[in-house]
């Protein structure tokens, strides 16, 4: 197969030259550091963006909301459970994913219970998580467990511990998709719900272990996000609505659903990273910044927008 | 259920229900805001609110949502309170610009086939990176007619509440009442029988966007009359408030199916959940997730009424 019609090679041709624009500028040395720096940043990235790339599979209409919210009320909890104590890692662990699996839950309930698009389920849901982790905390910032720092924030040479973690996932996520039962169900409920039903897969069993997945990952990012920069925030989630999202889009993962590929979300976080860390190296004022980040989003996801 | 109380009728009501519940228990909790001076506080905010959750409708009616709206005000906001005050005529040219750039933004949602979600998400940066050049520290000056305008003390009624209605009306006949109105909406049913009737479906999508686009820029320009000054974040509430006051008043997110006077009441229900939460002396920290809270249970009324509609 011609390597053009692959739908993640335009984020991967992106991100490359995006990196040598930034090394031209600053220097090799300087050009691996920010290599590391967006392998880092970018694990958080891909981690949340899986969740939603399967949700968004599942075709026009899906897509979570909620994930900012979730994540902050799930580091929120875990980190004030833990208290900072390492014997507690493991229990705060579960708890993060226990609120992920009950966030998963009620989101896809109000959905089929409230037969209400997805967006207006998952915004309205994520006003309740949002709310519950403010009061819950009051917006203190507790610090996470010394362990947990350590494993977040941990290298092997130049590559961050987290990223190979995240990495091994995808791979395992790559399978999942393209060859179990489940993965090929939402490939299947994406491009036709109604042919794929009538083929006897659960179509609504599919969604809701979508929508669960989705929130457990959330769930998890914004534990280790709390790590790794120094305890839960009420606004840690607040870019990850527009980078879950554009970065499955840049990913080449079809908005429309049914089609999905997962190499293309590295390949889209590390250009969002790059992209933000170029147009601060041009030494730009913020404004220009924000305006040329968003401009340049825009025009990717139009470039990329006919093909599909 | 009886010929007169259809699933229709109970829909169009839920909202005003809705609203007269809120306003009940505020009148109740605190009867002072009975009054003139009381409702004209308490509504205060309810114009821009209004103006920003009809800009929102214009969106949905074409299925589209748009995550950029409270950027979008903040700029106008900032246009409004330093250009529009310094030099009125380069002011006016800006503003009417914002409203082309919408237009251009429907033109190329609907030519490229683009996800509205992530477009918007991408241009609401674009709005606030111009609204900081435009505006660095909050300031600038409200323009004395928007000033004078909006604080208009008209006899006997509140000027929120005649300016709200006024709005609810004007657009209830543009949009639900005329025969161009009836093929805009036609696009968000149906867009395949509206496009084989022969209208073109980008000049309906560059219409609502631009229609869009005039009414963020009328919400900014309210907003700074009542403030008198502005900042590049003054409104970024307003996204999630216009996604939400639509919704509550009866739009139904596909299908075309909207409604401008539920969405003014929608707004003004939102606005007045807030005030209604500080009497109760509910804790601030459950204010976001009241408004959720109230989201989802209209929601669940509405989805009982269409049940109702199905079985009878």
């Amino acid at each position: 197969m011609n390597l053009t019609e692959k739908p993640w090679i335009w984020a991967w041709l992106g991100t490359v030259s995006i990196w040598l624009v930034i090394a031209s500028i600053s220097g090799l040395s300087a050009g691996t550091e920010v290599l590391t720096a967006a392998a880092s940043f970018g694990t958080f990235f891909v981690l949340v963006a899986i969740g939603q790339m399967f949700v968004v599979t599942l075709g026009p209409g899906n897509v979570d909301l909620s994930i900012p919210a979730c994540m902050t009320l799930a580091s929120t909890v875990a980190m004030k459970v833990m208290n900072g104590s390492e014997a507690m890692l493991i229990p705060g662990f579960l708890i993060v994913v226990a609120i992920g699996l009950t966030i998963g839950a009620f989101n896809f309930a109000l959905i089929i219970l409230l037969r209400i698009p997805p967006i207006i389920a998952t915004l309205s849901s994520s006003f309740l998580y949002l709310s519950t982790a403010i009061w819950y905390n009051r917006g203190l910032r507790v610090k996470p467990p010394e362990a947990l720092a350590e494993f977040a924030t941990g290298k092997i040479g130049v590559v961050p511990l987290l990223a190979i973690a995240v990495l091994i996932l995808t791979v395992l996520m790559h399978f999942v998709l393209h060859r179990t039962y489940f993965g090929r169900s939402i490939l299947a409920v994406g491009q036709n719900a109604k042919a794929a039903h009538l083929a006897g897969i659960p179509v609504e069993r599919t969604r809701f272990l979508t929508y669960v997945m989705c929130a457990v990952l959330a769930a998890i990012c914004g534990y280790f996000l709390a790590g790794f920069s120094g305890g839960a925030a009420l606004n840690m989630g607040e870019e990850y609505l527009l980078m879950s999202i554009a970065v499955v889009v840049i990913g080449g993962t079809s908005v429309a659903g049914g089609f999905a590929n997962l190499p293309g979300l590295w390949g889209a976080a590390l250009f969002m990273f790059l992209l933000v860390t170029m147009l601060n190296t041009l030494g730009l004022s913020a404004g220009y910044r924000l305006i040329l980040t968003g401009a340049i989003i825009v025009a990717v996801i139009a470039i990329s927008g006919k093909k599909r | 259920m009886s010929r007169y109380l259809t699933a229709n009728t109970m829909r169009t009501l839920l909202p005003a229900l809705s609203l007269a519940a809120i306003l009940a228990a505020i009148f109740y909790l605190q009867p002072r805001t009975m009054s003139y001076f009381g409702l004209n506080l308490l509504l205060n905010l309810a114009v821009p609110i209004a103006l920003a959750t009809i800009a929102q409708m214009f969106i949905l009616c074409v299925n589209d949502l748009d995550l950029s709206l409270g950027a979008f005000v903040s700029l106008t906001a900032c246009i409004t309170a330093t250009w529009l005050y310094d030099t009125p005529v380069l002011g006016v040219l800006a503003l009417a610009g914002c409203v082309l750039a919408y237009a251009a933004l429907g033109a190329l949602i609907h030519l490229r086939n683009l996800p509205s979600i992530v477009v918007t998400l991408g241009m609401s940066f674009v709005w606030v990176g111009i609204a900081v050049l435009i505006l660095p520290t909050p300031g600038g000056k409200a323009p004395e007619w928007i000033r004078a305008l909006m604080t208009l003390k008209p006899a006997l009624i509140p000027f929120p509440i005649i300016a709200v209605v006024v709005i609810a009306i004007v657009v209830h006949f543009g949009l639900m009442k005329s025969a161009a109105g009836v093929v805009l909406r036609g696009a968000g049913g149906n867009p395949l029988s509206v496009e084989r009737a022969g209208w073109s479906l980008l000049k309906v999508k560059v219409t609502m966007y631009a229609i869009s686009g005039f009414f963020g820029v009328l919400s900014g320009m309210a907003l700074v009359g009542l403030t008198t000054s502005a900042d590049a974040n003054i409104a970024e509430r307003y996204t999630l408030l216009s996604i939400a006051g639509a919704i509550l008043g009866g739009s139904e997110f596909v299908g075309g199916r909207v409604s401008p006077i539920g969405a003014v009441i929608g707004a003004v229900t939102l606005l007045l959940t807030g005030s209604f939460l500080s009497f109760l002396r509910l804790n601030p920290d459950w204010q976001i997730g009241a408004q959720g809270a109230i989201l989802i249970l209209v929601l669940a009324m509405r989805m009982l009424i269409n049940r109702s509609d199905k079985r009878s």
